[in-house]
């Protein structure tokens, strides 16, 4: 069904992460399609350490939340404030203006490729 | 597994809906935003399939009498054409299913269960009603459920009942209709879920597709788009209406859900006797007593929701004391902060009261308010 973007790799948790630097990391099109309109992100704080596989926030719908977890290990170096004000651009745009952190990478967790991520949604 | 689907589920997979499993059935969730579907039935207009509720037919010349003796209501002084709220208890007065009845006729009603509960609403009625004169049918393998929901849903309805609009019109709440809706007979009533004016067309399997289709034709115009049993579930929360299997259950009598009003204790045989019904005398007991928890609405005083199981705290304190869990919870789209319903014990009830919910870990602050948290406007 879903396609997943190439160019980005994947967690479990339906987390994306790019490879540029500082790491921008989202959630997928299969995350957000799950919660429904996204009504209130909660996120770290720049200047927070966090930690690959660690809860470090909240996606929030109306019909469910849904935990963040950190694909990455590292120094959250800017959060996106548009998609703090207004979630529903996370709904509209994962993968661009809807991205929700940059992470100075120092580690990361297990990362899959959009082939692999795609057969994990498959799977679910 | 397999679902069962709706005679509507081909216009459903056609609408690009994102379907759900729900009580045995694969219905839609949404089809395009949840918000955009909530918003369009407070404003305009929405068109849910409610197909897998189970409608149930007690006919016979002593069917309000089966009725009377089955649930907690009193069935024998409902009108034709008129529709009741009520419920099927067990013996020890906790709810079976809360469930709508409509008289047809004299002797005739039809009991609208929820889907998780057909088949235990079907064989209690039957069992219930074995000593009476009356017939128990389940009619819910042919009957289709299409509601209309919203301020404009008079408007679009009268579009598809041609000559009809003054029946429509003239229709009052909890009131209903054979009607001639695109040539075939329909029974449609001015009922919902919503809190919002709305019509719930009945009607047999072989019209439903069509009429689904026309609805969505004639009502684009005015609004009109198709809602799914998400926005059903914020609606729904907003207009204070209890839900089974959160609000409800078999752990739950009325007069903790706060409908102790549906219990009528003052129904008599045709004698003038007290009429025994099932789970009267335990409900006799409970009536007038403190329930030892009692259903309040809440309202989030923060941005984070409260959500179903959630235990409802003394404070927002380190150590608060537990005082209860929520039943149902949400960001209402229509307020803008989270409501939730729970059961709290009475003495943390009162309305203004500050408690505190335990959202994944943390305590977040939220107060005791009436419900309906949501009312529609005078018309």
């Amino acid at each position: 069904m879903a396609t997943f973007p190439t160019d980005l790799r994947y967690s479990a948790d339906h987390e994306w992460v790019d490879d540029s630097v500082p790491a921008t990391v989202g959630i997928t099109d299969t995350a957000t399609e799950a919660l429904g309109d996204i009504v209130y992100l909660e996120l770290p704080s720049v200047g927070d350490v966090i930690e690959a596989g660690s809860v470090i926030g909240e996606v929030e719908s109306t019909k469910s939340v849904s935990e963040l977890f950190a694909p990455v290990s590292g120094t959250v170096v800017e959060v996106n404030r548009q998609a703090i004000d207004d979630p529903s651009v996370v709904n509209a745009d994962p993968y661009g203006d809807g991205w929700l952190l940059k992470v100075q990478v120092s580690g990361e967790g297990e990362l899959m490729d959009a082939e692999a991520y795609e057969v994990l949604t498959q799977e679910g | 597994m397999t679902h069962r689907t709706s005679p509507l589920h081909a216009e459903h997979v056609a609408l690009g809906a994102t379907l759900t499993d729900f009580a045995g059935w694969q219905m839609p969730l949404r089809y395009t935003s949840d918000i955009a579907e909530h918003t369009a039935v407070r404003e305009a207009a929405g068109l849910f399939d409610l197909s897998h509720m189970g409608e149930i037919a007690v006919v016979g010349p002593q069917a309000a009498r089966a009725l009377d003796h089955a649930l907690v209501g009193n069935l024998s002084a409902l009108g034709v054409d008129r529709a009741r709220y009520t419920m099927l208890c067990q013996p020890d007065g906790a709810v079976i299913d809360d469930v709508v009845v409509y008289r047809l006729a004299p002797e005739r009603f039809v009991v609208v269960a929820n889907a998780s509960n057909v088949e235990v609403v079907l064989a209690e009625l039957t069992e219930r009603a074995a000593g009476f004169d009356a017939r128990v049918i389940d009619m819910s393998p042919d009957t289709a459920l299409i509601a209309v929901q919203g301020p404009r849903s008079l408007e679009i309805v009268s579009l598809v009942a041609p000559g009809q609009e003054e029946v429509l019109a003239g229709m009052r709440y909890y009131a209903g209709a054979t009607v001639r809706v695109l040539g075939v007979d329909a029974y449609v009533s001015r009922t919902g879920y919503t809190g919002e004016d709305g019509f719930e067309l009945y009607v047999p399997h072989s019209l439903a597709a069509d009429l689904w289709r026309t609805l969505l034709d004639v009502g684009a115009s005015r609004g009109l788009v198709p809602a799914g049993l998400a926005a059903r579930d914020s609606l729904r929360l907003e207009a204070g209406m209890p839900l089974y299997g959160n609000e409800i259950d078999r752990t739950t009598t009325p007069f903790e859900a706060g409908l102790g009003r549906i219990v009528r204790l003052d129904k008599t045989d045709d004698d003038g006797a007290p009429l025994d019904f099932v789970g009267r005398a335990a409900l006799e007991g409970r009536k007038g007593a403190q329930p030892a928890r009692v259903l309040v609405g809440l309202q989030g005083l923060g941005r984070r929701a409260a959500r179903s199981g959630y235990p409802v705290l003394a404070s927002t304190q380190p150590g608060a004391v537990e005082v209860g869990a929520v039943t149902s919870g949400a960001p209402s789209p229509t307020l803008g902060y989270p409501i939730a319903l729970a059961y709290v014990t009475p003495e943390v009830s009162a309305e203004g009261t500050e408690l505190g919910v335990d959202v994944r870990g943390r305590a977040e602050p939220f107060r005791v308010v009436p419900y309906p948290f949501y009312r529609r406007p005078e018309q």
